[in-house]
């Protein structure tokens, strides 16, 4: 298949997490992800393993984030090579980095120089506060960026401490934001064949992540609040969450309260109006709670399925991957590394009727070196 | 010149997940026509949430929505549908999310539309996927977390599976959605050709699980397991987590166990020398930090952590975020207002192009407002007085 981005050629100064997502996902739609990478030691993610899984001297992690892509290392502290730097990205429709402020600068391919070598390039880059203000040398770690925004206070219960998301959404979103903005400035530069300079903070994402919320405080300056049983979502009425049932645990979203009160067959319910269902949301989800706890979740969940109503079976990623749903998804793929092979997800995008999958594992440190030399420097 | 400047949009999607797509390409210089139904028009107008609404309407609604225009057509009936589908032959992008199956029935679907225009970029969101026996379930951001898996990686070992309280599965398939469109339109640059794109919430979810996932695919499926102390994530070591001071909590990232006793004076993390205990026995560190943590102020340790590097934060809830400086400087939040007058406070595009912001102060439309303008843009006001 012919993939939208074949052709373009994305350099990667970034490490970690933010920055690399957002040139797999750049991979996966087609492009040439060249990673820039120091000579001693490239990405510091080659050497971050969770539950310490290790394909060869790379972690897992790093397999899954940097497959599809190529190494090339360079020092960015030396003259030769950075004038062989000065060369590539001549060569080159888009550059990522995620440095701190001034790094850039410091070793002298800012913005304004690297347009001056090449005019055309899609510049990006993502800080973790933005280049102004007084944090904007702070490092930007996810865990971080969650309890400085407020995100800490979405999730969980009003009676536990802040809660953090247990994936890194704010690199994530951040990441996948860049690409939205790399893209647009690709289509403006075939009107106008000059490039772009495209910026954002995981800061900003992890704001603009919280709109909704942060739109209904500026309207009200009051403070959200999770609800105190089962919270799904502070801004949701009953009976919105997640509830332990006989055997299992069960989703219910937005429905209407009365509705639900006959599905379940809970006559307490029925005292409650329409205009209670989030002023008095805690007392309405204690009552649903209990009730909950007579039978098991498939016995409910047929009941309201019956209904209409809006509800699910919660699942762990066994039960998940047990079922034709998720299989007819087909949403895994296999990397061989030399004589090794890794199971990992594909890009979530179909196009024309097609997944994409790409089998090339991440690259070695360096491993491209020669062949990009001979290609582009030459 | 705005990055999406010229390109036209026409978005039948409700809710979220696709309103937050054609918001983002509106950010980005796009025309985005909301086409809506008589009467009600996107759902997502009359959800009130928080008992808070904006003289009158939902607060949500004015968020998703600002900076479009609205078309109201009935497309079961066969005049509008006429009308939509002559503008959809002037498309670049047009988007739905409805269930499978809907936009066949109507006589939208991908090849009825391709006909009428070839080059158009046809964007289609959908639960579970057109496949499989999901796939005519609702697809809601809650159901979707619970079903995914997602639900057992937040808050601690002994707690509920917990969701996660943003609708982050409908705030990333319409991401994903964008990615999409995007480099589909880059493609047509070249090519000419329209293409279709497809995403799922499920496949988005999944997406977003996929570094942990992976981890699970290959360990012999092994389930993850919440930290019992100030879970923040389930992969990761101590000190990973928020704690409790005696003046609010306190956000600790990574960090070397033996280094983070030193400086906090905590004597018994000094055992703790091998860096594979802090994984394995990370809940008793956890404990041992939390109750030492407990004993004095965050800003007592936030001095001490912030001048040895070591990656910490305070946590805050939006009161204290907004007297920040670092929040400030910003500017993140702007003002639109609505052509009956009504200003909406509320957050802009977080990406900034040449070193501009991306703000517009246009709001939300109202239902039905831009009829006459597309009309007019159509030609059939014209047509009509001939």
């Amino acid at each position: 298949m012919q993939l939208p981005l074949q052709g373009l050629v994305v350099l990667e100064f970034s490490q970690y997490l933010s920055g690399p997502s957002a040139g797999l996902r750049l991979a996966d739609l087609g492009a040439r992800v060249i990673k820039v990478e120091r000579p001693n030691g490239g990405d510091a993610g080659r050497k971050l393993a969770i539950k310490n899984l290790w394909v060869d001297d790379n972690s897992l992690l790093f397999h899954t984030i940097n497959r599809n892509k190529e190494s090339f290392t360079a020092d960015l502290k030396k003259e030769e090579d950075k004038a062989v730097l000065r060369k590539l990205i001549g060569k080159a429709d888009v550059l990522i980095h995620n440095f701190r402020p001034g790094i850039m600068e410091k070793n002298g391919l800012d913005y304004a120089k690297v347009s001056a070598i090449n005019p055309r390039i899609i510049y990006a880059e993502i800080s973790g506060y933005g280049k102004e203000g007084p944090w904007k040398s702070k490092p930007g770690q996810d865990l971080l960026l969650q309890s400085i925004t407020g995100l800490a206070s979405t999730t969980g219960n009003d009676s536990n401490g802040p809660v953090p998301f247990g994936i890194a959404i704010a690199d994530i979103l951040c990441g996948a934001q860049l690409v939205q903005g790399i893209l647009g400035g690709l289509i403006r530069r075939q009107k106008t064949g000059k490039g772009a300079l495209i910026e954002i903070s995981l800061m900003e994402s992890l704001l603009d992540f919280q709109f909704e919320l942060l739109t209904t405080y500026y309207a009200s300056r009051q403070q959200p609040r999770r609800s105190n049983i089962n919270n799904g979502h502070p801004l949701l009425s009953a009976p919105y969450g997640i509830y332990a049932t006989a055997k299992g645990y069960l989703a219910l979203a937005m429905m209407d309260v009365h509705e639900l009160a006959d599905a379940l067959d809970c006559a307490a319910l029925k005292q409650y109006g329409k205009d209670e269902a989030f002023a008095r949301r805690d007392e309405i989800k204690k009552i649903i709670a209990d009730h909950l706890l007579q039978h098991p979740a498939a016995y409910w969940l047929e009941r309201l399925h019956n209904k209409n109503l809006w509800a699910m079976e919660v699942l762990d990623w066994e039960a998940m991957m047990n079922h034709q749903a998720y299989q007819c998804l087909q949403m895994e793929q296999q990397l061989e590394v030399k004589d090794k092979k890794i199971i990992t997800t594909r890009c979530p995008i179909r196009i024309n009727g097609k997944r994409i999958y790409h089998h090339k594992p991440a690259p070695q440190l360096g491993e491209h070196n020669e062949a990009i030399y001979r290609e582009f420097i030459k | 010149m705005n990055l999406l400047q010229d390109i036209f949009v026409v978005d039948f999607s409700q809710f979220l997940s696709g309103p937050s797509a054609s918001l983002r390409l509106a950010d980005m210089g796009a025309q985005v026509v909301k086409i809506e139904k008589p009467g009600t028009g996107d759902i997502c107008r009359q959800m009130y949430v928080s008992d808070v609404m904006v003289e009158g309407e939902s607060t949500i609604f004015h968020a998703i929505n600002r900076n479009k225009q609205s078309y109201v057509a009935d497309l079961k009936n066969a005049g509008h549908l006429e009308k939509v589908k002559r503008i959809l032959a002037q498309a670049d992008v047009m988007l739905h999310n409805f269930r499978p199956g809907v936009m066949e029935r109507l006589g939208l679907d991908y090849q009825t539309v391709k006909e009428i225009n070839p080059s158009i970029i046809y964007a289609e969101i959908s639960g579970y996927g057109a496949e499989g026996p999901w796939k005519n379930l609702p697809g809601q951001d809650l159901l979707l977390q619970a079903v995914s898996g997602l639900t057992w990686l937040s808050n601690d070992h002994d707690e509920n599976p917990t969701p996660m309280g943003v609708a982050v599965v409908d705030i990333l398939t319409g991401t994903h959605a964008v990615q999409g469109i995007l480099s589909a339109l880059y493609r047509r640059g070249i090519t000419g050709e329209g293409a279709l794109i497809q995403v799922s919430m499920f496949e988005s979810i999944l997406d977003f699980q996929f570094e942990v996932l992976t981890c699970y695919y290959n360990d012999g499926n092994q389930l993850p397991v919440r930290s019992a102390v100030n879970s923040a994530h389930a992969y990761i070591a101590a000190p990973y987590g928020i704690y409790k001071t005696q003046s609010g909590y306190i956000a600790l990232a990574m960090s070397n166990i033996v280094l983070l006793g030193e400086l906090l004076q905590c004597p018994p993390l000094a055992a703790f020398t091998d860096s594979n205990d802090w994984f394995s026995k990370r809940d008793q560190i956890k404990q041992i930090l939390a109750d030492h943590l407990a004993t004095n102020t965050a800003e007592y340790w936030l001095a001490i952590l912030e001048k040895a590097d070591i990656w910490c934060a305070p946590v805050m809830n939006y009161d204290e975020l907004m007297q920040q400086e670092g929040y400030r400087v910003l500017n993140m939040e702007i003002t639109v207002k609505t052509a009956n007058g009504i200003t909406v406070s509320t957050t802009r595009c977080p990406l900034r192009v040449d070193g501009r912001l991306l703000v517009s102060d246009k709001g939300a439309p109202l239902l039905g407002e831009h009829n006459n303008m597309i009309d007019r843009q159509f030609g059939w006001v014209n047509e009509l007085q001939k």
